[in-house]
């Protein structure tokens, strides 16, 4: 198992990547919806392609009032 | 080739396939315009399924295969109409899916949902009308009625619960939890996990390779292998008529339809 910091970076490189975002751009306290630009249909987007990336399951409502990255990390760092 | 083109669908037959196109946004919500294509659609799988072998379902929208029942349409109808009206309403609407649902279900050709992102609640269970679920690696499956006061009402519970586990069906219907493909198909609900955007092409693959084998024993296969829950399908529409007049459901719909979000699927 990773450092919540590592995860973290995962989750800023994956979500870059994927939403065509610059990497520099994304800060760990960033609310992703507004800096990624999606709603919460794209959100259920970026969440499988978390499962795979972290090979987990992460039910959907445990990401009910996260909107930032750390928290986020937190709560697959949780089910690494 | 066969073809038909309605306002929120399309149908053709190519190669013996009959393939039913979802082309209705945002998602595919299945109001009353979808269920009169639906409806028109079924009326002809009788002649169309004398020159088929298969029958695939799938979505031209990027946003997924079905989100499931209108739900701004329901809060509307709900709106205009008195507590009565509103219940026999929503009891012939459900009479009405169930006919088209159980149409495909007993459909003496092999049919095969081919889907991708979202498959949520009327959009699963349509999925689940299929002998087969084909899903893009970034399919995800949810029944989210629960949080309507609701229980899923276009036959889902009992067609989930022929196709797995108790457990998975509780899991499913009390969480209101969306898994991914992977986990469906561990689960066993999912037959194939194509990669990104190839659930179609695996679906065309999987019907041309059905075509090889004698009919009358494929459909004789089906009906052995995959009956009809009729009774629990009529129970669940009493259950969900019961349900849906409590003011739960309203507050639930409300909700829905008032959230900032245009796509507010995440619970």
């Amino acid at each position: 198992m990773g450092t919540l910091q590592n995860t973290t970076e995962q989750i800023l490189e994956l979500a870059a990547q994927h939403f065509k975002v610059p990497r520099e751009k994304l800060a760990p306290d960033d609310d992703f919806f507004k800096k990624l630009g999606i709603n919460s249909l794209q959100a259920l987007d970026l969440l499988t392609r978390l499962e795979q990336h972290f090979q987990i399951e992460l039910p959907d409502y445990e990401l009910q009032g996260v909107s930032d990255f750390r928290t986020l990390a937190e709560r697959i760092q949780s089910r690494l | 080739m066969k073809s038909y083109e309605a306002k929120t669908l399309s149908w053709s037959v190519v190669d013996g396939t009959i393939e039913l196109l979802l082309d209705h946004a945002p998602c595919n919500e299945i109001g009353s315009t979808m269920l009169t294509d639906l409806e028109a659609f079924v009326a002809s799988l009788g002649s169309l399924q004398k020159e088929a072998h298969a029958l695939i379902i799938s979505s031209s929208r990027s946003e997924g295969f079905c989100a499931g029942a209108d739900l701004r349409e329901l809060y509307e109808r709900s709106q205009a109409l008195r507590t009565s009206e509103l219940a026999s309403a929503v009891h012939e609407f459900l009479e009405r899916i169930h006919r088209v649902m159980n149409a495909i279900d007993e459909a003496p050709i092999t049919t095969i949902a081919a889907v991708h992102g979202v498959t949520f609640g009327g959009g699963f269970e349509l999925a689940l009308t299929c002998d087969l679920i084909i899903a893009d690696k970034m399919a995800r499956f949810c029944f989210p009625e629960l949080r309507l006061g609701l229980i899923p009402g276009f036959g889902g519970v009992p067609r989930l619960k022929r196709d797995v586990g108790n457990a998975v069906v509780r899991d499913l219907l009390l969480t209101g939890r969306s898994i991914n493909a992977a986990k469906a198909q561990a689960v066993g609900l999912v037959s194939q996990v194509a990669a990104e955007g190839e659930a179609l092409r695996v679906a065309r693959a999987t019907a041309a390779q059905l075509k090889k084998f004698d009919r009358a024993t494929a459909t004789a296969a089906k009906r052995f292998i995959k009956p009809v829950p009729y009774e629990e399908l009529r129970r669940e529409i009493e259950i969900f008529c019961e349900l849906f007049t409590r003011p739960a459901v309203e507050a639930g719909l409300r909700k829905f339809v008032e959230s900032a979000d245009a796509l507010p699927y995440l619970p």
